[in-house]
């Protein structure tokens, strides 16, 4: 018995799927945005623009760190208390000493702490990063509530008042009135956007970081700092949502230790329907970006059609589901 | 082929496509009843494939099966078990958190009234052991057996199904030679009950040994089926399997030897019970020898640093050096080929080109950590190409690669380093006899160069054909030291051997 094959070589090369494997759910949010311009009354304007952008600043700054805690296979939960407990903290300053690097210092500092603690935690004492981050959260949500003495804290100094409301550019409309401007936070954000960008595509600890998270005892066999680069990624990702909320507290005006709750699913949520991994190994600015503009459009469309709040959470809910089986059956064909 | 003596088990013209990649291209072959037929083919020449197209794990782009002259295409695992098949993997399939008896009769556990009945169902898998010749309890847990008898538990589950048709992937890759010997009187008796029995491995003595025929793969396509291997000898194989003669396997050059390039001093820790001390020249192959278990591993990885040493000193080139953690021994030019490449060697989801650069681009940064990622790219091009990795692009992912490329992925890792000492451990297991031979190429080449190569190997021809000298290991610690001259294979497995069982 020979048999000698004759071979038939594979013509199907699909390039449109090529095209979503690159682009993926960049392509969509595109989409989204073209659905909902010509769907959604007042979508496109320019003052809804303005207020998408300032809406999904604060998810966006922190799902910046977030990024690299999934891409090394972590997870952080204690960013949801971090972000109340930031601003508290920057208000409970200013209104005693009146120094905005001082407040400012204190938030950043205390983000970093709390992203230490877990950073150790995790990485020498070997902990599950999800009961870990799932205990700081619970820890710094009272810290906020005992120094917040369970109210809000007014922020009565200019300085910090103009810190969310610096604005550049600015149009105005033919009364004089503001038509559309980009605030601090959002640039902020997209600062963040880039910084991290660069710092997962182009340094070493970007890279690390993902090697970590696609295969720990490889890297730590290659020589990588596993521990140490861990540690830095929780401590970064403290000090950037503290610092969220410091931008947060500065656009309401006060340092509330009950606001933005559950915030860390919708930063998480935003990272995973952008595609990045929860198992790590795998993720992008780009996916990153994606996520948090769908996340956000999604919401302000709705709002604007004056959908009801709770059928908003069954539509949330069912679009991250649907991501993720999207990216399932992405992968593995 | 008429219908006279149509063989059991029969591949009928199966192609699987991949995108962009021809697993198989139409391969036909017959596994007659009461036959070990053994399936061989460098690593990426379709055995996987086929054994998934068997399996039902994954199902032909065209071409079916035929079991007893019946078409199947399986759609699923559970179609095959239906239909009689075990495919037994390298990595077996069982719930180490079980017990043994409950591995066996997973999904099917004898049942009364909803309740599980653990006293038949300990006796139903205690009969199905003896038949093996194993006198386990089944009542262990699984995590408690060692290797071999967790390969015996996964032929009881076979045979509890009805197998009629079983596949073994490489199954005595992490076995020692008695749990071989075992095994292979199990499949004898299985073959003797008329099960139809596909053998997969690389290793060419158990081909003669055991099997009755031969079927040769490359490239995803059949080279030759030998129906009888009385004729044949294991150059014909060989040369069936890479389309080339290959002369001599290892090629061993003898070589000056310079000073001492590795001294090791009492060095303890973790798995190394007796502290080890011994040096290694320059230029020097020195291969360690030993049992599963006996301590190699460890005792590479105390001196890199992956495990804490609890004693001992190292010199490098005649300077002491302070190893604490892999990046120490990277720095001093101590660099370490993991023997388990999936687990502790290659980051599967990221591609060649990060994988090549994961230590080498420590001093290929600039300020703030930021890559040079032209210098990365041609590293990582230059260390592919001259290592021969076969690669569509260097953005491949790792995990697409076959078993021999990615070792020479990480191979070329450490050299883009300042290597002094090249530790590789296991460097062939589950390599293609072409790649092989080209790793051991490399290896002279790299001692040529001055290069100090510390290889770890459960092969023992493998280590006699490469070492200028042999170290043994056993129950963690030194056993014995031999020159090339005094490496007689009986004197070194000998001792290998515990000294304090009778059954050795």
């Amino acid at each position: 018995m020979t048999a000698s094959p004759s071979t038939a070589p594979a013509s199907k090369s699909g390039g449109a799927a090529a095209l979503l494997d690159r682009a993926g759910m960049l392509l969509i949010l595109g989409l989204l945005v073209v659905v909902c311009s010509l769907t959604v009354p007042n979508f496109a304007s320019p003052n809804n623009a303005e207020s998408v952008l300032l809406q999904v600043s604060t998810v966006g700054i922190v799902a910046t760190t977030m990024l690299f805690c999934l891409a090394s296979g972590n997870f952080d939960l204690s960013v949801g208390t971090l972000i109340p407990a930031g601003g508290v903290l920057c208000a409970l300053v200013l209104r005693d000493t009146g120094n905005l690097v001082l407040a400012l210092g204190a938030a950043l500092g205390f983000g970093a702490l709390v992203g230490l603690i877990n950073g150790v935690v995790v990485a020498k004492g070997k902990i599950n990063p999800l009961i870990t981050t799932l205990s700081t959260m619970m820890m710094v949500k009272g810290v906020a509530f005992v120094f917040a003495d369970g109210k809000s804290i007014g922020i009565a100094n200019d300085a910090v008042l103009d810190l969310a409301n610096a604005a550049f550019p600015v149009f105005h409309n033919e009364r004089g009135g503001v038509l559309f401007q980009i605030t601090a936070p959002v640039w902020i954000c997209f600062a963040l956007f880039f910084l991290f960008g660069f710092l997962l595509n182009r340094t070493l600890f970007g890279r690390n970081t993902l090697a970590i998270g696609g295969n720990e005892e490889a890297a730590r066999l290659a020589g990588i700092p596993v521990d140490r680069v861990k540690i830095t990624i929780f401590v970064l990702q403290g000090a950037i949502a503290a610092l969220a909320g410091v931008l947060l507290a500065s656009r309401m005006g006060i340092g509330d230790p009950k606001t933005a709750q559950g915030i860390e699913l919708s930063i998480i949520s935003a990272c995973v329907l952008g595609g990045v991994s929860l198992t790590g190994g795998v993720g992008r600015m780009s996916y990153v970006i994606a996520g948090v503009f769908i996340m956000g459009i999604v919401e302000n469309a709705m709002n604007l059609l004056s959908i009801d709040s709770f059928y908003q959470y069954i539509v949330r809910g069912a679009i991250l589901l649907s991501a993720v089986l999207f990216d399932r059956f992405r992968t593995q064909r | 082929m008429s219908n006279v003596a149509q063989p059991y088990l029969v591949f009928d013209a199966i192609t699987k496509t991949y995108p962009g990649v021809n697993a198989l291209r139409g391969v036909s072959f017959g596994v007659a009843e009461g036959t070990v037929h053994a399936l061989m083919g460098e690593n990426g020449a379709g055995k996987s494939t086929l054994l998934k197209a068997l399996s039902g794990a994954h199902q032909p782009t065209t071409g079916c099966l035929r079991l007893a002259g019946r078409e199947h295409v399986f759609t699923s695992t559970s179609a095959a078990m239906a239909a009689g098949v075990a495919v037994i993997y390298q990595e077996l399939h069982l719930v180490p958190e079980m017990t043994v008896a409950e591995n066996i009769y997973l999904g099917h556990l004898p049942q009364r009234g909803g309740i599980v009945d653990r006293t038949r169902l300990n006796e139903l898998a205690s009969s199905q052991l003896r038949r093996l010749g194993e006198d386990i309890d089944p009542a262990t847990k699984l995590a408690r057996l060692p290797i071999g008898q967790r390969q015996m538990v996964e032929i009881a589950k076979a045979l509890t199904r009805g197998a009629k048709v079983i596949a073994f992937d490489e199954p005595t890759s992490s076995l020692s030679a008695r749990e071989i010997e075992k095994l292979f009187t199990v499949i004898r008796d299985l073959r003797r009950e008329g099960c139809a029995i596909l053998y997969v491995t690389h290793r060419m003595e158990e081909v003669f040994r055991l099997c009755d025929a031969c079927t040769v793969l490359r490239d995803g396509a059949h080279v030759r089926t030998h129906a009888s291997l009385q004729a044949i000898t294991p150059d014909v194989l060989v040369k069936d399997m890479v389309g080339r003669d290959i002369a001599d396997v290892y090629g061993y050059q003898a070589r000056a030897h310079g000073p001492a390039a590795l001294q090791v001093n009492g060095l303890a820790g973790p798995g190394v019970r007796a502290p080890a001390s011994f040096s290694i020249a320059r230029g020097e192959i020195l291969g360690l020898f030993g049992l599963v278990g006996a301590g190699r591993t460890e005792l590479l990885k105390l001196l890199f640093g992956a495990t804490p040493a609890t004693a001992g000193t190292i010199r490098v080139h005649d300077a002491p050096v302070t190893v604490r953690r892999p990046a120490d021994a990277i720095r001093a030019g101590i660099v370490y080929c993991t023997e388990d490449r999936k687990k502790e060697g290659i980051v599967p989801i990221r591609s060649v080109l990060e994988n090549c650069n994961l230590s080498a681009r420590r001093s290929h940064v600039s300020f703030g950590g930021v890559i040079n990622e032209t210098w990365e790219r041609e590293n990582a091009a230059a260390q592919t190409t001259a290592l021969a990795v076969k690669t569509p692009s260097l953005d491949q992912l790792i995990k697409h690669l076959s078993g021999g490329n990615q070792q020479k992925v990480i191979l070329g890792r450490w050299l883009s380093e300042d290597v002094k000492i090249l530790m590789l451990d296991e460097p062939t297991r589950g390599i293609d006899v072409g790649a092989k031979s080209e790793i051991y190429k490399l290896m002279f080449k790299l001692a040529a160069e001055g290069m100090a190569v510390l290889v770890v190997s459960s092969d023992l021809p493998e280590v006699l054909g490469l070492a200028d000298r042999v170290l043994v290991m056993r129950q963690g610690r030194l056993a014995a030291e031999f020159s090339r001259a005094d490496a007689a294979p009986e004197r070194v497995l000998a001792a290998a051997l515990p000294v304090d069982t009778a059954a050795a």
